[in-house]
């Protein structure tokens, strides 16, 4: 930080509303609280980049953000409020950073952006969608489609998601009969969508029976007559689960009810259709995922929300007699004072400062203070820099090995994305690939993430011995190579509402942003009382004419 | 902080945009479905209703001029600038199209010679055209003036398709761009293949497409009939069955797979050169004739059938496979040692005064002019040895193929039996007939038992009994059935009638809207299982021993709605429908020795139902009673003819002259009794039965001896 030129005084110093960091929920924050047009609000960020644990970044800083360790808080000296130092706690471990060909890196050093949370990709139809739409953040972001998605399993085959009409008619793997099946199954869930949504009609036929809704969706799969291959298409590419349904005694507590499934499928399906230039179900953010942060920000900063990067907060400020909340010191030696206050999940109060605090303090701190991990899951991250694509003519893709699929103690889903050049995060020829699971301790969920490189990815091989193992296994050639390996474990912390002090979520464990979004939405309500997020403001946005007429141009 | 951004190419990158007219929940159905079909029409608002009144004013004002203009026959440039101005608010504005064809016309006419000029006029028609259609892009004028310049020769065909896939990627199944593609390919010389390839690639980015699979069997029905390279049916069509099955598999409930799977079915079903598929007197085959007016009652008690005829003639039937043309004495030989058949007459029997029929007859002497003693004739028939038998589709027969069969003639015996009246109750034994006898009798030549479609058929019903739940897919499997049945070389192996019968009553249960379709082909199935070998034909066969054992079959009491497999029973002299639910005698025409004819209990609903009896030269009994002549006032089928009034035929004849309001009033009866040679009629329990159409009908069947079983004369 010493290499850092001096701040700048911040004027005003007193604000509604201080958020600190700028993952996605607290940009959404600011976007909203600022939207709102009632509330100042000042947004920091430690760090020299937007996006926080939801960041894209090249591989340096992404490799230094994941070994950062929690820094010493300089000494505070203040008179007239109690300060209580904050520290950075890291999010990460087991970090391990392989570099295989340094040369390649170096020579496209700058044409990395590399997801902090992947893999991380967003339904068409998925709730942040909406909010982008509605905010207008949408207009600094584009997307592109991923392509395909896949299930894979040890032997290497990676098979399509028949997850559409159209995909269900070209797959090459699917017998006749299970594709009528499928069909029917989804056309069911359809009809139950269609009929829920006239809702309350007591003459509309319930497709699904009550019991039916409350019973574990696997077993109502069954119930349909799926067999054991579209069941788990249907559970783990299509609904996107992570853990093994199959064993409901075992894992009690992660059994998915159909309800739930049906919600699932409906979020699937939806997204299919939603925008007509998209093809498929997903989609991914051009430059990264980091891109969609920085798009709030962005909307905030339309809105009045002062920006101020690389600035740490360094200790909050509690009013002496109360113990109530009052504002925080920032790195830089000002004091800024606010309403509320919302941090970054990895920030908390300093082990040493704990004891000496009252109850009363404690209690406006509250959030801040470390418990027991109330989730004893962490979500084991694999990124693999690869050149090759893990399928052929196929860029941007998404592979889910199911539980047991690629070994048989393997418990959870192990999710892979691959993005390729056309979305701006590597230089062309290259993949990022991620891979991701949730797991209950590191080894565990390192095991499964290594297992799924090894079944989609070529290691290294030394020169001397290249030759060999090319002639010895054909198919081993058209495998990808891993050039950049990154390996961590990311603790699972959830966001809080605390009155004064609250804190925003971690990146979780699904492909989507839609518990992220929730927990957001929650909080602004929490935070704001019952305001609207977001008032319909945006609607710059031309409708599309709907007459019969279509253009034509020569 | 995003260094280097512009060193990637971004191909079209996906802006978020709120589409609203997307916004409704319609996940799985196809992209140009929602955007083109099933939308409502919103009711107009006030605002919006005044903005209509005004353009229609103008629009009102505008037809006004341009009518004025074109009745002047002006073409001047302000003329025709006012006609596009017309044609762009409303493209339907056909004679504004013609206008500018005559403009266009006018100007070509005095400046042939300038090309410069003649591109920029006809290049400023296709734009009119494209103004117009991006008004309405269904609009048949403007797509017809497209097709009207570009026959003008313009060079620009090539731009054409390229314009079409932008279009038709806009709205795929718009069937016009699809019938502007055909159009504009036929221009190009672009080749079938490519097209049937840009038909793979529509269907497989939406099969709900059916214009697509619609143009892929026309493309194909192409390619196949020329046998262009690696087009072969035995190679394609199962190919193809592949194809569809992904489609119809994938959406039971989307029709256009289900079309295109019919249409394969009729492909591997059908083949496209004429078949002979059966003839009378059949090959092998040994008849007896006898003549004249003592045919009835033959005083010979053998057991022998005899078919005489008081036309001294017999008719030889050939059956095809197929409606055929040119079937003559230069394309049949037939050498007999019948005098007085040197130049035989063939004529197609059919409905409609056409030169195609499936059947064709000519009649054979045999009555000599000294006495006649038994004997033995040969006669041979030979088939297609010269070219000019051709399917409606235009393929020639080209197997030739020809048969042998002897003709004993028998003595006449003279008595008078015009007293005789046959009864359909009495006077039947069962025919104790060899199989052997019957197999001469209803002798196939199946030439068309190819592999590969028995092949393709037996998979198809495999696969098929899967979607057997639905009415789509029982509808297919019995089709299917009813495929092998038709091409399996012995008819009985293997084929489930009773599957088939089965499937059809489920379906006129769970389908009654179409409950008549179903009730025919149930009853086309009943009759090809009767027919389906001799065991089970032989159940149905008698011989009436009043008319020398005439071979009689009793089709009654089955339900029949409809008369099939008529080619296997060419042999039939008598033939008892009565107690069915028939509700027109069409198909019967080819049964030429038929001479007795109980249709008695049916539903028949008027005289133009029995219009195929005319073609009968041998029917002399006819039992029409209990039927529903006569009850409906406005009968349909009538317009089917042409009118009375038109046909001043009728007024020159002789009964039509004396009985004017007679025949007026009964003027279906007529035109069908007056070619009947009836001897005995049965019109009770009709509603047209009574004291006056009892006193019209011998006006006009003057031949007639018994009518509702009283004796006419004394």
């Amino acid at each position: 930080m010493s290499d850092l030129p001096p701040y700048p005084p911040l004027d005003p110093t007193t604000y509604d509303l201080i958020i600190v960091g700028t993952g996605v929920p607290s940009s959404i924050l600011a976007a909203a609280a600022s939207s709102s047009g009632s509330s100042s609000v000042l947004h920091l960020d430690p760090n020299p980049f937007y996006g926080s644990h939801f960041a894209s970044l090249s591989l340096p800083d992404l490799t230094s953000f994941l070994n950062s360790n929690s820094l010493p808080p300089p000494p505070s000296n203040t008179h007239d409020f109690l300060s209580v130092d904050l520290v950075n706690r890291s999010l990460y471990s087991s970090v391990e950073i392989s570099t295989f060909e340094p040369e390649t890196l170096e020579q496209h050093s700058r044409t990395f952006n590399i997801d902090l949370c992947g893999p991380r990709a967003v339904f068409c139809a998925d709730e942040s969608i909406n909010l982008m739409l509605k905010s207008g953040s949408n207009n600094y972001v584009e997307f592109k489609s991923v392509d395909a998605s896949f299930v894979g399993d040890s032997s290497g085959d990676l098979r399509n998601v028949p997850d559409s009409r159209g995909a269900i008619f070209k797959d090459k793997g699917l017998t006749l009969l299970e594709k009528n099946q499928l069909m029917k199954f989804f056309k069911l869930v359809q009809t139950h969508l269609a009929s829920s949504s006239t809702e309350h009609d007591q003459t509309a036929v319930k497709v699904m029976s009550e019991e039916d809704m409350e019973s574990p969706f696997v077993e109502f799969l069954s119930k349909m007559r799926l067999p054991q291959k579209i069941k788990s298409i249907i559970l783990y590419g299509i609904a996107m689960l992570d853990h093994d349904q199959d064993n409901i005694e075992e894992t009690c507590e992660h059994v998915l009810k159909t309800k739930e499934g049906i919600d699932r499928l409906a979020l699937y399906i939806t997204s299919i259709s939603r925008f007509s230039n998209a093809h498929g179900a997903l989609m991914y953010p051009m430059y990264g995922q980091g891109e969609l942060p920085q798009a709030f920000c962005r909307r905030a900063a339309v809105k009045g929300c002062i920006y101020v990067l690389r600035m740490p907060v360094t200790s909050l400020l509690l009013d002496k007699e109360t113990g109530g909340y009052k504002g925080v010191r920032l790195a830089s030696g000002q004091e800024i004072f606010s309403q509320k206050l919302v941090l970054d999940p990895s920030i908390t109060v300093g082990v040493e400062s704990l004891p000496s605090l009252t109850d009363q303090q404690k209690e406006t701190l509250r959030v801040l203070v470390p418990k027991a991990v109330s989730s004893k899951e962490k979500i084991a991250r694999g990124i693999c820099i690869i050149r090759g694509s893990v399928k052929a003519d196929i860029s941007n893709a998404l592979v889910v090995y199911p539980p047991k699929s690629l070994f048989p103690e393997q418990l959870t889903a192990v999710r892979v994305l691959q993005l390729g050049s056309g979305l701006a995060v590597c230089p062309p020829d290259i993949h990022a690939l991620y891979l991701s699971t949730v797991c209950g301790d590191d080894n565990q969920g390192k095991t499964a993430v290594l297992s799924a490189i090894s079944t989609l990815i070529r290691p290294q091989v030394p020169e001397d011995l290249q030759t060999d193992s090319i002639a010895e296994n054909d198919t081993a050639v058209t495998k990808p190579v891993v050039i950049w390996r990154a390996l961590y474990v990311q603790e699972l912390v959830k966001g809080e509402f605390g009155g004064e002090i609250s804190s925003t979520s971690s990146p979780d464990g699904n492909l989507n942003y839609n518990e992220i979004v929730e927990s957001a939405m929650k909080l602004y309500e929490q935070l704001m009382g019952n305001k609207e997020l977001f008032k319909e403001e945006t609607e710059n946005t031309a409708e599309e004419d709907d007459g019969d007429g279509v253009e034509i141009e020569d | 902080m995003k260094p280097d951004r512009n060193k990637f190419s971004i191909e079209e990158p996906l802006s978020l945009s709120l589409d609203r007219s997307r916004d409704d929940f319609q996940p799985l159905s196809s992209t140009s479905e929602r955007k083109m079909h099933g939308r409502p029409r919103k009711a107009y608002k006030p605002e919006e209703e005044a903005a209509s009144a005004s353009k229609a004013a103008k629009l009102r004002s505008l037809q006004t001029q341009f009518m004025s203009i074109h009745h002047h026959k002006i073409y001047t440039k302000e003329a025709i600038d006012l006609s596009r101005k017309l044609l762009e608010i409303n493209p339907e504005a056909y004679t504004a199209w013609n206008y500018r064809k005559l403009a266009v016309e006018d100007t070509l006419s005095r400046e042939e010679s300038n090309q410069d000029l003649v591109k920029s006029i006809l290049d400023e028609e296709l734009k009119v055209v494209e103004s117009a259609l991006r008004q309405n892009f269904k609009s048949y004028g403007a797509w017809h003036h497209r097709k009207w310049v570009l026959s003008k020769g313009h060079s620009s065909v090539g731009n054409e398709l390229r314009l079409l896939d932008k279009f038709q990627s806009l709205d795929s199944r718009n069937f016009h761009a699809w019938n502007y593609r055909r159009f504009a390919v036929e221009l190009t010389n672009r080749s079938k293949q490519d097209e049937l390839k840009y038909t793979e690639d529509m269907i497989s980015k939406d099969f709900s497409n059916y214009s697509a699979w619609h143009n892929r069997s026309v493309l194909l029905s192409s390619l196949l009939a020329r046998k262009a390279e690696g087009f072969t049916p035995n190679e394609k069509i199962p190919e193809e069955y592949k194809l569809v099955h992904d489609a119809i598999f994938t959406d039971e409930d989307d029709q256009s797979g289900w079309f295109y799977h019919l249409w394969l079915l009729d492909q591997t079903v059908n083949v496209e050169t004429p078949l002979l598929t059966s003839s009378w007197p059949s090959h092998g085959s040994c008849i007896n004739l006898s003549g004249g007016d003592g045919c009835l009652n033959d005083s010979s008690s053998s057991k022998l059938t005899t078919f005489c005829s008081d036309l001294g003639s017999f008719p030889l039937i050939l059956y095809f496979d197929q409606p055929v043309s040119g079937v003559s004495s230069s394309t049949v030989a037939v050498d007999s040692e019948l005098r007085g058949n040197e130049d035989l007459v063939w004529e197609p029997v059919s409905n409609k005064n056409s030169r195609v029929s499936c059947v064709w007859v000519a009649r054979l002497n045999y009555m000599s002019s000294e006495p006649c003693f038994p004997k033995e004739y040969k006669v041979k028939v030979r088939i297609g040895n010269s070219p000019g038998i051709v399917s409606s589709r235009g393929c020639n027969f080209s197997t030739p193929y020809e048969f042998v069969f002897t003709a004993h003639v028998h003595d006449t015996v003279r008595e008078d039996s015009q007293e005789v009246i046959v009864s359909w109750t009495d006077g039947f034994d069962i025919w104790d007939a060899q199989s052997k006898d019957l197999n001469f009798l209803v002798n196939l030549d199946q030439q068309m038992g190819l592999k590969w479609r028995q092949e393709a058929i037996e998979e198809e019903i495999e696969l098929f009994r899967a979607l057997s739940d639905s009415k789509i897919g029982k509808l297919t499997l019995a089709r299917l059935l009813m495929a092998k049945a038709m091409i399996s070389e012995n008819g009985v192996k293997g084929v489930h009638y009773e599957e088939i019968l089965e499937l059809y009553s489920d379906l006129m249960v769970l389908d009654s809207s179409h409950y008549r379709y179903y009730k025919d082909e149930h009853s086309v199935a009943l009759l090809h299982k009767v027919t389906s070998s001799t065991e089970s034909l032989s159940r149905y066969l008698f011989q009436y021993r009043d008319i020398n054992n005439s071979i009689c079959l009793r089709l009654n009491n089955l339900s029949l709605s409809r008369i099939a497999s008529v080619e296997k029973l060419l042999f039939v002299q008598m033939l008892d429908l009565s107690h069915n639910e028939l509700h027109s005698t069409e198909g019967l025409e080819a049964m030429q020795l038929i001479s007795c004819l109980n249709l008695s209990h049916n539903r028949i609903r008027s005289f133009s139902a029995l219009d195929s009896l005319r073609h009968l030269k041998q029917l002399r009994v006819l039992d029409v009673s209990h039927n529903n002549i006569g009850e409906h006032s406005v009968d349909t089928t009538r317009y089917l003819c042409s009118s009375p009034l038109s046909n001043s035929e009728w007024t020159e004849d002789e009964v039509g002259r004396q009985m004017t309001s007679l025949v007026t009033k009964y003027w279906d009866a007529y035109f069908v009794l007056r070619d009947l040679d009836l001897k005995q009629l049965d019109i009770a329990g009709n509603v047209i039965a009574g004291d006056e159409f009892s006193s019209f009908v011998p006006q006009v069947v003057p031949k007639l001896v018994w009518l509702d079983g009283q004796k006419l004369r004394s």
